[in-house]
């Protein structure tokens, strides 16, 4: 648990409508920077698309996103979808993996320090003519992609086609590659899904290592109930779009609105 | 062999033969002519047609024995051409270079084999430019013609009205086939695939009627003659030059021959695909290069990392079309006439031919894919009208045993192992 509470992320009645369904609805919350946020709720309940507000792929149909970096509110809804990873240092990983699969494990995560080499390169140019200091910041890179390989025991693979290797791993390459990004706040939906029980803990234990590591906030949605519960510092629950409780994991699953709609009465189910 | 064997082989060949048939009869079997009582008529060749049906069914019955024939490529095959490729595809790179310095020194050459060497070269040339938009980028463009030809005609006017020397025009020319291209791209940013093929497409018809119809530019369908040739640091390629002007012969004091153009004009398109090869390599190697091949493999991605699409797509198109104008500048001067006729849909099409049977992506096939190309026609010249057959076997041939092109083994840009490029 972090013991300073800067807002770091700042969800303000957050709404967003696709025709006549309102996906989201009035929904706000804070995530405080150095902690895991888990945003948790039954299918449909409007997790991922908060996720696409927050990042960029949704354009918010009401409410505000206000980004606390460096001293400075960022209003999120205002930004270009790329500019979001840029600006704010949002990094994302989704729900279905998205690597590059064509390509290698190393050049996913050259590819994820774009904006970095590009202004090293001197907007490539400097690149071309293969100026030292380049060559400099294209080393670092690779030392970058080395650290997160090491960590996430993929130094073996990196020079194979990233859509070659297993799931598990894929999954674990996309958190990298988010990392290379250089976030100050990570959101990784659904990371879990598809992992057996074993490695369900690594990921979960992963994730406590890179907050503690990198500083930075942690954003989780995710279904298996054992790894919000085990490393979440605050919880947010949705159902049908709307905000149905928030606060520690202890308070959340002791809530009746929570219990009913999403963690069901089976108390085991949750241990 | 059971008689249930010989009955689906006979009913295989039969259905091909039914297949060839409905083929034959309206392809071959009827010849339309002209009539001088009625103006026009037909005569039937209906033997052509059991020719064809009868050699189609004995075709497949034999294909029939042939042990484990398969229209595909076999498995070992396929898995060879994953195969890490780094070191070996430098060396016959550069080997394939030295051979082409050499060419023109070489024992067995002759005029016609460098003139056909230049052309395999332009080829070459709009290969890698293409290479970068559909290979690189994965974005289709079947109207890379459009490129090739504002490349010719601006350095055609160029030359021309402005008097501007060879070296000097050529960057213009590929200035403005990239502003060309930024023009397409801006429209086609949101679109991919088949749609983007189609707005390409038509890209490069506008292009190719604008310069059919704007006749006091272009000059129309009769096209710019006498463009400029190229000189050697301003030493013209002439018999007799005009006063005051040292030819290229008589400043070496050569014997004027014809053939000492063609060989210069062989190394100037060889330096300037020398040229565009590595370029393209280095830029693979650029954040740019990378990010044009991880939006191929997934644009949300790359937006979710902070790649703006927009300026990654727009440079990959300009880039493409500048390599593709300063091919056509070359051109224009190689043949001191262009008309619109040289850039159909005809030459897209052969230039994404040679970028897909080369394998998307590989430098080394587009080059393998152009010599076969360019050269298998003209090879086939003694098939004379079954040239073209040929040719569209032979193209079958490779798609059927390379599905992903000749070359489709990818090498990495960077290597964890050495940290260098392969």
């Amino acid at each position: 648990m972090s013991v300073d509470k800067t807002p770091l992320l700042e969800v303000a009645r957050l709404s967003m409508r696709f025709g006549g369904v309102l996906a989201v609805d009035d929904v706000s919350f804070t995530a405080y920077a150095h902690d895991i946020t888990a945003i948790i709720g039954p299918n449909g309940a409007g997790k991922t698309t908060v996720f696409n507000c927050l990042t960029g792929f949704y354009r918010p149909s009401g409410g505000k996103l206000v980004f606390h970096r460096d001293g400075r509110a960022i209003p999120l809804q205002h930004l270009a979808g790329y500019r979001i990873a840029r600006i704010a240092g949002i990094a994302r990983t989704f729900q279905n993996v998205r690597l590059f699969a064509g390509m290698t494990v190393l050049e996913n995560l050259i590819v994820a320090q774009h904006a970095r080499l590009t202004r090293a390169s001197l907007y490539n140019f400097g690149g071309l003519i293969g100026l030292p200091s380049y060559r400099r910041a294209e080393k670092s890179a690779v030392e970058t992609a080395r650290y997160w390989l090491d960590l996430l025991g993929l130094t073996a693979r990196a020079d194979d086609n990233a859509g070659n290797l297993p799931y598990g791993q894929q999954r674990r390459l996309e958190i990298a590659r988010a990392m290379c990004t250089d976030p100050t706040l990570l959101c990784v939906d659904e990371p879990a899904a598809g992992l057996n029980p074993h490695e369900s803990h690594e990921l979960a234990r992963l994730l406590v290592t890179i907050r503690d590591r990198h500083e930075l906030g942690v954003l989780l949605i995710e279904h298996d109930m054992s790894v919000v519960m085990g490393i979440s510092d605050h919880i947010v629950v949705l159902n049908y779009g709307k905000k149905i409780a928030d606060g520690s994991a202890a308070e959340v699953r002791r809530d009746p609105a929570v219990i009913a709609a999403y963690l069901g009465e089976d108390e085991e189910e949750m241990a | 062999m059971t008689a249930q064997d010989w009955a689906g082989r006979i009913k295989g060949a039969a259905l091909a033969g039914l297949v060839a048939f409905a083929l034959a009869v309206p392809l071959v079997g009827i010849d339309t002519n002209v009539d001088d009582a009625t103006g026009h008529g037909f005569t039937t060749r209906f033997s052509w047609v059991v020719i064809a049906v009868a050699s189609v069914f004995a075709g497949k019955l034999a294909l029939g024995f042939v042990p484990h024939f398969h229209w595909a490529a076999p498995q070992g095959l396929r898995r060879r051409t994953t195969l890490k490729a780094g070191r070996g595809v430098f060396l016959i790179g550069l080997a394939a270079a030295v051979f082409a310095l050499a060419l023109p020194m070489l024992p067995f050459s002759s005029r016609y084999l460098v003139d056909l060497a230049t052309t395999v070269l332009i080829y070459i040339m709009l290969g890698w430019g293409l290479n970068i938009v559909v290979g690189l980028a994965g974005l289709l463009n079947l109207g890379y013609a459009a490129f090739y030809a504002v490349g010719a005609y601006s350095f055609a006017l160029v030359a021309q009205d402005w008097g501007l020397s060879f070296w000097l025009a050529l960057p213009i020319a590929g200035l403005l086939a990239a502003l060309f291209g930024i023009l397409l791209g801006l429209p086609v940013l949101r679109l991919r695939g088949d749609y983007l093929a189609i707005v390409t497409l038509g890209f490069g018809e506008i292009v190719r009627i604008v310069l059919i119809n704007w006749g006091s530019v272009t000059g129309g369908p009769n096209g710019i003659d006498g463009i400029p040739r190229p000189s050697f640091f301003g030493m013209p390629f002439v018999r007799n030059p005009p006063e005051g002007i040292t030819s290229f012969s008589q400043f070496f004091h050569l014997d004027f021959d014809p053939g000492q153009r063609i060989v210069f004009l062989y190394y100037v398109i060889l330096l300037l695909a020398l040229l565009t090869n590595l370029f393209s390599l280095r830029l693979r190697r650029l954040p740019v290069g990378l990010a044009w091949e991880a939006l191929r493999d997934d644009e949300i991605a790359c937006r979710a990392l902070g790649i703006n699409p927009t300026s990654v797509k727009l440079s990959a198109f300009a880039i493409s079309a500048m390599l593709g104008g300063i091919a056509g500048a070359f051109f224009a001067t190689r043949q001191g006439f262009i008309s619109p006729e040289s850039f159909g849909f005809q030459e897209s099409a052969t230039v994404l031919a040679i970028v897909v049977l080369g394998g998307l992506g590989s430098q080394l096939g587009v080059v393998l894919a152009a010599v076969v190309l360019v050269t298998l026609p003209e090879f086939g010249r003694e098939f004379d009208q079954f040239r073209m057959l040929l040719f569209g076997a032979a193209m079958v041939a490779i798609m059927l045993w390379r599905p992903r092109g000749l070359l489709s083994a990818r090498a990495p840009s960077i290597r964890l192992g050495a940290g260098d490029p392969a």
